[in-house]
């Protein structure tokens, strides 16, 4: 089987990963995309023309070994495969479903110069899956133990593989999260849709059974401040906190009732499962038969607007002030937005919300903008049309324009150095900060960025905390 | 989970309770929160610190039952647990010597203006507190006020117990009888906020008031709790949350506060519907 040249591996088409049919997804909350089968999966996988220098490595931040995975999933040892990923990623269900691989592998995939290229994404879904459902998920063996004490602060995807990546060297790591529930933004802010929930819990489940020690309810800065941690017995701290400040649009009507930011609006039906409600204590604003605006282009007001969908909104518009091709998210979240009937307006800037006199939401007063000179980002900057506002009946609206700092680490460990932004000033090659033994990753550092490049500064953090505790012995 | 050490009412339907949390207790501030979650379907609901207890590790909450969530939290009885306690949250009260102090709390209000009128009495403050109550059943931590303020006025709605009248009245009547107050610490129902901050705006007397928005996280990260002060918008769990009482746009945080009110009831309802019938079949059991 593996005897296939590269030319007849060349003439194998892309194969599709089934998904649930838009007219039924969008009422309900189960996964969309539904994954390969065998059968597509070692298709897609005679696909690779096992390239002697591999560039899709080059495009994955955290140098998943793709081809070699790949090979084995030809030759039909899913579990080897599986053990190969997990050789540098320990979330690989979560990154088969939500990493941009179009952006990062996909686009280095030499098959994809001339054809498509390699699904390696819908690939390493496959093998997750595979491996969690015939035998659970496996743990790799753990290096002898150091005695050393890391204290991850966050548990999401920064946070999870550097837990991961130091519990393997052998270092005791404990993670601390605010919120009651571990995952971070694969809990709170990715929808169930995009990414089941049980699927994280699996993932964080074998970091636990490999020995992380994960405390909720624990808001470090006010629980115990990063100086405390460190006074306290361990010799390292990461900060992953991710960016949480959403931003708001600054415009008149903002507060009235029915205006979410995204993260409260994806929090109370993620976390909280207020599309459960009453079942579930937690209320989501009832948009049946409503309609709902979202204000924004990337992965997350995508999330909001399909969730709305899901909850039985009438219409449920992105509104976005540059045009389609500027959209930050990823080209597969918008065709499945549009399938489920999303309806998009560009080139439109909100200037003031307008409420009823008990203060609901019932509008929202559009401008028309126009596309001028690129700006700092490279895309054309938009610019308002005088004269051109119209105005739309919403009941609901989400902004989803990203997020600040949060400012509770800033607060309380003002020595840290920090950008104008609140973000933390990190060496790019260590992820160390200004104060010793303190590392920070993420949107923290960053600002918001994606799930896998918040694992590979994780990851990074991990070898340079190596480092430093094998160097200060 | 969070043991309950003991838990009693303090007043028809007001519970207090205390929580073993000795990580909370032992970095909580005067002003400062914590978030409670009772089950795992349940929501997260923001209730100040009202006192702590070093020695035994403890924290103090005092909870009125209104909604589904607190009328759950007060048929917890001691011994029993609480799934989720996370804090302390908040910026700490500002405190320093003003002066005279006024510290004053309407109904359940006063258990979060008791930590305040503490820390304003250790920070050599001359305090005077006024507490208040629809009637004398209604009126908290007197004894408690007592033991740390220089002078305490307890009020009534309908006369039967101490003033007759409201807390605002009481304070208006300091003033006109241009008793010095150099600070005032106003907590209770928005109404009696509001009011707070109208008889202390013309005399100019600084005034802050602790906003109680609907959370979530309580962290910063969903801004859900936001509230417009000084014409601009804060996240009252990372920026308060405590405010300047003149500054603050009360009507939009009433407006905002009733955005789940038919949800709130449903809850409740069913709530109230399934506590009966465990009654009913415990009763019948017997």
């Amino acid at each position: 089987m593996s005897k296939l040249s590269n030319k007849e591996r060349m003439k194998i088409p892309r194969q599709n990963m089934p998904e649930q049919d838009s007219l039924t997804r969008r009422n309900n909350f189960g996964e969309v995309n539904l994954g390969f089968t065998e059968e597509l999966a070692k298709m897609e996988a005679l696909r690779c023309i096992q390239c002697p220098k591999p560039t899709c490595v080059e495009g994955c931040p955290v140098g998943v070994k793709i081809r070699d995975f790949i090979s084995l999933v030809a030759e039909g040892d899913y579990l080897g495969a599986a053990a190969k990923i997990k050789e540098d990623n320990m979330l690989p269900a979560v990154c088969g479903r939500v990493c941009p691989q179009e952006e990062q592998c996909e686009i280095k995939c030499i098959v994809g110069k001339k054809n498509e290229p390699v699904a390696i994404g819908r690939l390493e879904r496959f093998v997750a899956d595979y491996e969690r459902d015939l035998v659970g998920i496996r743990t790799p063996q753990l290096k002898p133990k150091t005695g050393k004490k890391v204290a991850i602060i966050g548990s999401g995807p920064a946070g999870l593989s550097c837990a991961g990546d130091l519990i393997q060297m052998g270092h005791d790591v404990t993670v601390f999260e605010a919120l009651h529930e571990l995952g971070g933004v694969l809990i709170y802010g990715i929808p169930e849709f995009r990414l089941p929930k049980d699927i994280v819990k699996a993932e964080v489940e074998s970091l636990k059974k490999l020995g992380v020690d994960f405390q909720t309810n624990a808001v470090i800065g006010f629980t115990d401040t990063v100086d405390e941690l460190m006074a306290n017995g361990y010799d390292s701290v990461f900060i992953a906190v991710g960016a949480g400040l959403p931003y708001f649009l600054k415009i008149e009507g903002e507060n009235l009732n029915g205006v979410y930011s995204a993260n409260e609006f994806l929090t109370r039906v993620n976390l909280m499962k207020a599309y459960l409600f009453p079942e579930y204590d937690t209320p989501v604003f009832h948009v049946k038969d409503k309609n709902v605006a979202v204000f924004g282009g990337g992965n997350t007001a995508m999330d909001a607007v399909r969730t709305s969908k899901r909850l039985g909104a009438k219409n449920a518009y992105i509104i976005y002030r540059r045009s389609d091709v500027e959209m930050p998210a990823r080209k597969e979240e918008i065709h499945h937005a549009k399938e489920e009937g999303i309806e998009f307006l560009f080139l439109s800037n909100p200037v003031e919300f307008i409420g009823d006199k008990d203060g609901w939401l019932k509008g929202v007063k559009l401008q028309k903008m126009e596309l001028g000179e690129p700006d700092a980002s490279g895309r054309r900057r938009p610019i308002p049309v005088a004269g051109s506002e119209y105005i739309i009946d919403i009941d609901m609206a989400v902004i989803a324009i990203g997020n600040g700092s949060n400012p509770i680490i800033q607060k309380t460990t003002p020595d840290l150095q920090y950008n104008k932004w609140g973000n933390i000033v990190v060496n790019e090659q260590t992820m160390q900060t200004s104060k010793k033994g303190v590392f920070a990753g993420g949107d923290i550092v960053t600002g918001g960025a994606t799930v896998i490049l918040a694992m590979g500064a994780g990851r990074k953090a991990a070898a340079a905390i190596n480092e430093y505790l094998k160097s200060s012995n | 989970m969070y043991k309950i050490l003991s838990a009693e009412f303090i007043a028809p339907n007001v519970k207090k309770l205390v929580i073993e949390a000795p990580k909370i207790a032992r970095k909580r501030q005067a002003g400062q929160f914590v978030i409670i979650r009772t089950s795992d379907n349940g929501e997260r609901v923001p209730l100040t610190i009202a006192d702590s207890n070093l020695d035994e590790g403890s924290i103090t909450i005092i909870v009125q039952g209104i909604g589904k969530t607190t009328k759950e939290l007060n048929a917890h009885e001691q011994g029993d647990y609480i799934l989720d306690v996370v804090g302390p949250l908040g910026k700490p009260s500002h405190i320093e010597k003003f002066g005279v102090a006024v510290s004053i709390g309407g109904g359940v209000g006063t258990a979060i203006a008791y930590p305040t009128a503490v820390a304003l009495k250790r920070a050599g403050n001359y305090t005077i507190s006024i507490i208040g109550g629809r009637s004398k059943e209604y009126v908290i931590l007197e004894d408690e006020m007592k033991k740390v303020c220089d002078e305490v006025f307890v009020t009534t709605d309908d006369g039967s117990y101490g003033y007759h009248g409201f807390v605002t009245q009481k304070l208006k009547e300091l003033i006109d009888a241009k008793r010095q107050i150099d600070f005032v610490l106003a907590i209770g129902p928005i109404p009696m906020m509001r009011a707070v901050a109208e008889v202390t705006r013309k005399p100019k007397i600084k005034t802050v008031v602790s906003l109680n928005p609907i959370m979530v996280d309580g962290t910063g990260m969903c801004g859900g709790c936001r509230a417009t002060v000084d014409n601009k918008t804060v996240f009252v769990c990372v920026d308060g949350p405590e405010f300047d009482a003149h500054k603050v746009d009360f009507e939009t945080l009433e407006r905002r506060n009733r955005t789940y009110k038919s949800d709130e009831e449903t809850a409740l309802n069913n709530y109230m519907c399934r506590s009966e019938e465990a009654m009913l079949k415990a009763a019948n059991q017997k």
